[in-house]
């Protein structure tokens, strides 16, 4: 008896220790990162530009959050309509399986590549040049497969119930996916959007190649623009500043915490509007 | 009994699950605003045949069916359209399944897939179809809360207005006791009680005393086949096949 208390005991101190690793690394980098950088952070540093003396950083956080919405608004409405094929639609064979094999291929491939495909086929060839749409057209291909597969696991979860219930009803295919399996797949669509923002902003070898490195403040997607990850691996690269690295890193932090609380708050909208349909 | 009309026939109908044989060469006529009770031991095919009246077997895939399944006089695997059929047949199914949404749209969600969009119409709709599933008394105040809050027994009878909102012909109930608590499947067999008056109800159930209560018909079915089909009063006093008595009295299933 007294063995296995103990061998408990033991089991239950790694599992707690693993939980206490990982939370603490997180919250260190965190730590860190905003202790180190808030020392530089100041209205100057946030609001100016990154000229005439001054080395504010607005433009890349107007650059980061112009490139993060395009790449969803692009990636995320193609992601969900693809994801619905394969889990709705697709009948098992050939085809599906060359579908899977391609978004699993996709997910695969290392970012560089995505940068180089879209410096050659949107920057040179479709002639957009350096521009946040180059950069959104390339990471949203980049993501594609992200925003698939976790929407294809939300569609997966929905109850076959609720389809059963809603075609016995009369209802056709298409309305039954827009009336109960797309609304119960929201929070899913929701993390894939939430992954993909992660992947989009701390992308650097992608973005450069295809949006450019200038700190200008960007006019239009179709100006070049240097994103906050691009920016801080410049600062730290080029051994600028670590201090405005860090602030940089800091600003990024932040960012990504309020798009991705942006992105809830919209979630949370769009599913409302799908399922209470009142006039 | 000769001005009672048919409403749904089958001729030779047959289903296979793959090489499965899961319905065999059933013949049966069922007869309008009565309630038709199936049943029989699990997988005796009595759900199965059930799901192929209103074509619910043909989202399984490796399903074949042959022979024909008559509603008035069309068939369904042939000349109805889909939609129009499941409109007419309604079903309501073993395990409560309300959508993920408020009480009012899960009634309105039928009426509106329709085309209906009126408000009013659809507040009319709504109304009479919960006080028709007799739940109207107990949700009236709490229309715009989320259906899944409700009990098990009144999210079936919840599903049971939810089918009515279309305005069905008949209703196919499959078990729509078994997860439910004694007192809730009381509501539920009172309702059928109800509703036989203007449906034809037909309705699966594994409970027997359930059947001799509610059931104007009764078909036994075991492997597949119809072993008896009769008045239910006949069937439970004196059924004709001795597996049939067996079953009733308890010795099998």
């Amino acid at each position: 008896m007294k063995k296995r208390k103990i061998k408990e005991t033991i089991q239950k101190a790694v599992i707690w220790l693993c939980a206490f690793i990982t939370v603490a690394a997180l919250a260190w980098i965190v730590i860190y990162i905003i202790a180190n950088g808030l020392a530089h952070l100041n209205p100057d540093f946030i609001f100016s530009e990154y000229k005439g003396g001054k080395n504010g950083i607005l433009p890349m956080i107007l650059s980061t959050v112009y490139v993060v919405l395009l790449s969803v608004i692009i990636a995320a409405p193609i992601g969900v309509g693809a994801a619905l094929y394969l889990v709705e639609y697709a009948k098992p064979g050939k085809l599906l399986y060359l579908v899977r094999f391609a978004t699993e291929t996709l997910a695969g491939i290392p970012s560089i590549i995505y940068g180089l495909f879209g410096f050659i086929f949107f920057v040179t060839i479709l002639k957009f040049s350096f521009s946040l749409l180059s950069g959104a057209l390339t990471l949203s291909i980049m993501v594609l497969p992200t925003v698939i597969r976790t929407t294809e696991e939300a569609l997966k979860c929905v109850p076959v119930s609720y389809r059963e219930g809603s075609l016995a009803l009369g209802a056709t295919k298409f309305q039954t996916i827009r009336g109960v399996v797309l609304p119960s797949a929201i929070p899913g669509v929701l993390t894939a959007v939430i992954l993909s923002i992660g992947r989009i902003v701390g992308e650097t070898a992608a973005v450069y190649l295809t949006a450019g490195m200038v700190t200008r403040f960007p006019g239009s997607m179709m100006d070049s623009g240097r994103t906050l990850s691009v920016h801080l691996y410049v600062l730290a690269k080029e051994g600028i500043s670590f201090e405005e690295a860090f602030a940089t890193a800091a600003i990024l932090i932040i960012t990504v915490a309020l798009i991705n609380l942006a992105t809830n708050k919209a979630a949370g909208r769009l599913k409302r509007s799908f399922t209470s349909q009142d006039n | 009994m000769n001005n009672t009309q048919i409403k749904i026939s089958t001729k030779n109908l047959n289903l296979y699950y793959g090489d499965n044989h899961a319905v065999k060469n059933i013949n049966i006529r069922i007869e309008e605003k009565k309630v038709t009770a199936l049943i029989g031991p699990s997988g005796c095919g009595k759900s199965t045949f059930l799901k192929t009246l209103n074509r619910m077997n043909d989202l399984i895939p490796y399903v074949r069916i042959t022979g024909d399944v008559y509603f008035e006089d069309l068939d369904v695997y042939k000349d109805y359209d889909i939609v129009e059929l499941r409109k007419r047949i309604g079903m309501v199914f073993q395990k409560p399944n309300p959508f993920p949404m408020s009480i009012y749209d899960n009634v309105a969600y039928g009426p509106r897939t329709h085309g209906i969009k009126a408000k009013e119409i659809l507040d009319e709709i709504v109304k009479s179809s919960l006080e028709k599933a007799a739940l109207w008394e107990e949700v009236k105040d709490r229309l715009k809360q989320n259906a899944l809050g409700l009990s098990g027994g009144q999210q079936q009878r919840l599903c049971i207005a939810r089918v009515l909102a279309v305005e069905p012909e008949v209703i196919l109930m499959d078990e729509p006791t078994s997860a439910l608590d004694p007192l809730a499947t009381l509501k539920i067999e009172d309702l059928v009680h109800e509703l036989r008056n203007n449906y034809t109800i037909i309705i699966v159930t594994h409970n027997m005393q359930q059947a001799a209560r509610i059931s104007d018909q009764t078909a036994f079915f075991l492997h597949g086949e119809v072993v008896e089909y009769g008045p239910t009063k006949k069937i439970f006093r004196v059924p004709e096949d001795k597996r049939t008595e067996d079953y009733i009295t308890g010795r099998f299933g």
